[in-house]
């Protein structure tokens, strides 16, 4: 077997484009055909875990913020979490659910950002967004028009959409003002509606074409409502479909409500269970699960908590014959309207019902947090960021300054089942498809991930690895 | 075809090229929801790639560049986009300055990189981050973490008329004056960094209510070392001033005159401790 890499021979190389992070797609061809697919991520290593030792607890949030500008404030909702814990600051009440509206704020501008700029133009076969909007300008508007909602929130509880400045260890380091909050409020009402408008059409896009990919699913699930902050990792074993109570013949719905799952891990022993590696191919870490891979993002959420879905969508969903829960992944962009809604209605109800704190240390606890006896101390946290779980580990000293500190991003959770899924699709269609049309079919699959490549790039090159002819 | 009083102007041919960065200052453009399908419309779009326009070797008339270079291939690749463009615009504090990912020139780099990676030398990193100017002619530098979609727009409305626009210079402080925000350094005794950080970015901390940390990069005629003395005084660890004013913009000389007076004061309660404990 040759294993000299060559480079692609085409006087152009062929870009794929609309994801986030710098990577290409290797193909290796035998006969002229595609043997194998990789997604091989060449995003610059930034180092972050080791540039954030040395710095002061409470400076941490506006650092962690820099892994990504599309989903910043998942990054710092998490790390305030880990904080909290290691310092054993409880925030109140008031602050949690303002950081439950920040995470709801920033599903929505990450998933309408990814339907409509990244993966639409696949499924509606057009290059880009602009392209597509002028067959397609009112879903395109609309699609702007949620995002904007999505920043709007944002804005309102950081000062801005990209590293907003507002979450510290605690709670906040400003409340907003009730007109601020009400404008806000009046912008996602009218949200609303086109978000159900949207998981209607999304109903409507086409699964299929070789996305099918049954996997363990990984997602959080909380006491109650959809899992956005908080709750224990709920891991979905391959081909059990879905969890739903209510259709668990042997579910006693009152009394175990997450009947059907494996017992919910807490975050440390999930942790325990997952190993990173590295592979040649890629800059970013591989994780696996008990050596397997595994599956984290909206589709996994669907099939963790498909009992706490709002009427309105399971509603909508029966009547389209059901098609979420799925182990189809170009079913990931209707979860992903279906959460923009859920999101956003959820935003509604924590808007209508702000109030402005009663006592300061509603907002955040008033002596600054330290930890006095002079040990370290280790906390986790996890959230549901928009591409999935996401977790952070700090390890503080004994004056609150980071020690160790470990960050484990969805996109490389889900790096190994892209690896599979790859696997899968060049077994099943490269003997039968040109390289040029089997990498298309590449990248759309890939696409459907929402990969966060270091969250940013986009330079997802096709490389041809010729491993000459068989025997 | 126009007649020779009414010229047809090619359209300004605008591409966007990602380094060693978070993707941020892009999100100044794909937030724009409207407004990007009017720039599409009027500028010619060559590269964009997160938006689908790939043509990393497009000529361009006006290149906008996130991100800062890390790495052997960012080396060779910057210098690709200086010679395809004419005008080179440094979007954002990690094109300008390095960004955060420059604080592994103050440690040991390549340590860092192996106790993140297994493999380490599989990465490629370049020595030193550095921002593209250490590499290229910049035309224009727009300050931020990340940049505002004005400032975007603003560069490239100009550009697109051949004119590089004045970049304010001037500190956080004067953006808190003209908006009336209420000064949180002087009435609540934050460690605000405003007065040695380049304004912007509409003073977007004081104005929410907080302290400004320093993501704009140093503004002119700073003096970090006196602002350093003072937030000390004012009950801020030595240590932490010191570590704010070296980070997302560490390789800035004044930023780390200031850091240096900071780790050299010890605080009078410290000091006190100290004392008794002898």
């Amino acid at each position: 077997m040759t294993s000299t890499p060559q480079p692609a021979t085409s006087g152009h190389p062929s870009l794929m484009a609309r994801v986030e992070g710098e990577g290409r797609i290797d193909l290796d061809l035998r006969d002229g055909r595609v043997v194998a697919a990789r997604l091989a991520i060449v995003e610059p290593a930034r180092l972050f875990e080791k540039l954030l030792e040395g710095r002061h607890a409470l400076d941490v949030p506006d650092l962690v913020a820099r892994i990504c500008g599309i989903c910043p404030a998942a990054y710092q909702l998490t790390a305030v979490q880990a904080l909290e814990q290691a310092l054993g600051v409880e925030p109140d009440p008031w602050a949690v659910d303002l950081r439950r509206l920040l995470a709801c704020g920033e599903w929505i501008e990450s998933h309408c950002l990814h339907l409509h700029l990244l993966a639409l133009p696949d499924v509606l076969g057009f290059p880009d967004a602009a392209t597509m909007a002028r067959r397609h300008p009112d879903e395109v508007a609309r699609g702007f028009a949620l995002q904007e909602a999505g920043n709007e929130i944002i804005r309102l509880l950081g000062g801005r959409s990209v590293h907003p400045v507002g979450l510290t260890v605690g709670g906040f380091l400003a409340a907003p003002r009730p007109a601020d909050v009400e404008r806000v409020a009046a912008l996602v009402a009218a949200a609303v509606p086109q978000a159900l408008d949207l998981v209607r059409w999304a109903i409507g896009l086409p699964g299929g074409r070789g996305a099918e990919l049954d996997v363990t699913r990984v997602a959080l699930r909380a006491d109650a409502g959809y899992p956005l902050g908080a709750g224990g990792v709920a891991v979905l074993p391959a081909g059990a479909g879905s969890h739903d109570p209510n259709v668990d013949p042997e579910g006693d719905r009152g009394a175990d409500p997450d009947g059907g799952l494996p017992p919910l891990l807490d975050v440390p022993a999930f942790a325990a269970r997952v190993e990173e590696r590295q592979v040649p191919y890629s800059t970013a870490l591989h994780a696996s699960l008990d050596g397997a891979p595994y599956l984290v993002g909206p589709l996994a959420r669907v099939a963790v908590n498909a009992d706490r879905l709002p009427p309105a969508v399971t509603g909508l969903l029966a009547r389209s014959g059901a098609v979420l829960p799925s182990t189809d992944l170009m079913r990931s962009l209707l979860a992903r309207a279906v959460e923009v809604y859920l999101a956003l209605a959820e935003a509604l109800e924590l808007l209508t019902a702000y109030r402005v704190p009663r006592r300061a240390a509603e907002r955040v606890p008033q002596r600054p947090p330290r930890r006095t006896d002079g040990r370290t101390a280790v906390g986790f946290g996890a959230i549901e960021a928009p591409r999935g779980l996401l977790w952070h580990r700090f390890e503080l000293n004994g004056d609150g300054v980071v020690v160790r500190a470990r960050i484990v991003p969805p996109t490389s959770q889900n790096q190994a089942c892209i690896a599979e899924h790859l696997r899968l699709v060049v077994e099943a269609l490269g003997p039968h498809l040109p390289p040029d049309q089997l990498q298309r079919h590449c990248e759309a699959v890939v696409r459907c991930y929402d990969p966060c490549i270091s969250c940013a790039t986009h330079l997802v090159r096709v490389r041809l690895h010729d491993l000459g002819a068989s025997g | 075809m126009g007649s020779p009083a009414t010229p047809v102007v090619p359209p300004t041919r605008l591409s966007v090229h990602k380094f060693s960065s978070c993707d941020g200052c892009q999100l100044a453009l794909l937030n724009l929801g409207a407004g990007l399908l009017r720039l599409v419309d009027d500028l010619q779009v060559v590269h964009f790639a997160e938006l689908g326009v790939v043509d990393e070797d497009a000529e361009a008339d006006v290149a906008l560049v996130e991100g800062s270079i890390s790495t052997l291939a960012e080396v060779e690749r910057i210098a690709r986009v200086r010679a395809r463009s004419r005008y080179l615009v440094a979007m954002g504090a990690c094109a300008m300055s390095g960004g955060i990912q420059a604080l592994r020139n103050l440690a040991d780099g390549p340590a860092w990189a192996a106790a993140v990676y297994p493999d380490a030398g599989a990465l490629g990193l370049a020595p030193q981050v550095s921002p593209l100017a250490a590499h290229v002619r910049v035309d224009l530098e727009l300050a931020g973490c990340p940049v505002t979609s004005r400032q975007v727009l603003q560069a490239v409305r100009s550009l697109q008329r051949g004119v590089v626009p004045a970049v304010d210079r001037a500190a956080v402080c004067q953006e808190c004056k003209r908006r009336e925000v209420v000064c949180v350094l002087v009435t609540r005794g934050l460690p605000c960094l405003g007065p040695v950080t380049r304004t912007g970015c509409d003073a977007v901390c004081p104005a929410f209510g907080r302290d400004c940390y320093a993501c704009s990069g140093p503004a002119e005629n700073a003096a970090p070392e006196a602002l350093a003395r003072r937030l000390v005084a004012l009950g801020t660890p030595p240590e932490r001033v010191a570590a704010r004013l070296v980070a997302i913009h560490s390789r800035s000389e004044s930023f780390r005159r200031g850091a240096a007076v900071a780790r050299a004061l010890v605080p009078d309660g410290a000091r006190q401790q100290e004392e008794s404990a002898r």
